[in-house]
Formats: C-alpha cells, structure tokens, sequence
C-alpha cells in the first residue's frame, strides 16, 4: 500500500490531523512527520501567553503516525470506513518541549498485531534529533458501534 | 495439569488488567474476565498472550473468542497442551 494511500485513509481532518508525511513503513515499524503550525488552537491557550504543544497533542501525534498508520498498513486492503478504531492504552514519558512551527519525527515498532490489537513502541524526536518523548501505545480496530434496541450509549468493551 | 495449581498460574497472570479487586478475592472457575474482573476487551488481549507465554502454545482466533471465563481458559489451555505432546 502506497504511502499517500494510507495518509488518506485515516478517519481524521484538519484541526486533528496529525500525520504530515510517512517517510518508512514495513510491517514491522513506521517512520513519520509532523509540522506544529503556530496558528493550531490550542496555543491560544497552553499556556496563556507562553505557546507550548499539550503532551496529549504529542501523545496523538505518536498514536496517529506510529499506531493508526502502522495498522492500516498491516491490515492493507481490509481496512474501510466500516472499521473503527479505538485508543487502548498509553504510557508516555515526556523530555523535551515542543514550541510552535517545530517539526516532528515519530518512530514506531511493533511489539505485536494479535487479535485486532496493535501495541508499538513509539518515540518522538525533534529537528536536532533530541528524543521528545518515549512510550508504549496501544490501539484496537473494532467493528462499527451499533445503535442498541434500549437507545443506550453502546460499550466501546 | 494441576487444577488448583493453574488457577493459581492464571490469577497470578489476570492480576496486572483487573478492575474488579472483590471479583479478583473470591475467583472461582465460573469468574468471567470481562463481567466479573471487569478486564477491558484490549486488555484480554493481553491476558491471552500472557497465557500463550506462559504455556508455550499458541491461541488461535476461535480459541480466544471462547476464553469468557477462568474455566474456558483452562479448557482451552489443556486442549492446547494436549495437541502440542
């Protein structure tokens, strides 16, 4: 599958799009970047006059490039719009900051793809090549909500 | 295989995903994972690859579909375990 072609799958759009390029992808690991564009919304306010990117924005960035892109990959032509997919879990440590305009480089690893869970060891660096943060992130494609007969919200388990 | 032993083993391996602490006291064979120690569906997972670590075998989709309980986990185990002699 095509580079470009997985970007386009992705179930996100601007202003949560947060996968600018794959720069490598095998069906053991990804490599993919990101530009933080100054005028993002959120440095409106993180922090009050003192632009800095929200650790759940750069945990995202991880999650996008280094689980979502990584699964479409491995689950090429199987994947449509009638799969959802879920974040499960994520423990990241976080080095450095991230100030607007800085651009990004996730790199991910695959721990395992079983079951319709994908967990990957996922680390972030910046223009210098510094390590931003490190962790391990978890995702699983699952079947499309149905709406239930009693109109309750249906459980994501 | 040992019974009580592979309750044990598998206490000793659902422990880290658990939610439900009460469940998790009082497991008996009946005790579902996800109804009972209230284990998310992502982390089942876990528990599953947790098992195939532990017994060295290999647990196929239809297998895991089936693992609701401890006493379908045993089953499936020694099933396993059977196949692999």
């Amino acid at each position: 599958m095509r580079k470009e072609e997985i970007i386009s799958k992705l179930p996100y759009s601007k202003p949560f799009l947060f996968v600018e390029e794959i720069s490598h992808i095998d069906e053991n690991g990804v490599e993919g970047n990101f530009t933080f564009d100054e005028n993002l919304d959120f440095y409106k306010g993180h922090f009050k006059d003192f632009p800095v990117t929200p650790g759940v924005i750069l945990t995202e960035v991880m999650a996008q490039i280094g689980v979502v892109c990584l699964g479409i990959f491995l689950l090429n032509n199987t994947f449509s719009e009638n799969n959802s997919i879920a974040l499960t879990s994520t423990n990241v440590e976080f080095l450095k900051p991230i100030f607007p305009n800085e651009k990004v480089k996730v790199f991910s690893e695959k721990i395992y793809f079983r079951f319709g869970k994908l967990k990957c060891k996922v680390m972030m660096k910046n223009e210098k090549g510094e390590v931003v943060c490190t962790g391990i992130i978890a995702g699983m494609m699952v079947s499309p909500p149905q709406p239930s007969p009693q109109g309750r919200e249906p459980k994501l388990d | 295989m040992n019974k009580e032993q592979t309750i044990d083993e598998l206490k000793n391996i659902v422990k880290p995903y658990i939610v439900n602490q009460e469940a998790f006291d009082a497991l008996t064979v009946e005790t579902d994972f996800i109804n009972d120690l209230k284990i998310n569906s992502a982390n089942l997972v876990d528990v599953i690859l947790d098992i195939e670590e532990k017994y060295n075998i290999v647990i196929d989709n239809e297998s895991m579909e089936r693992m609701i309980n401890v006493k379908s986990a045993m089953e499936i185990i020694e099933t396993k375990l059977s196949e692999r002699e």
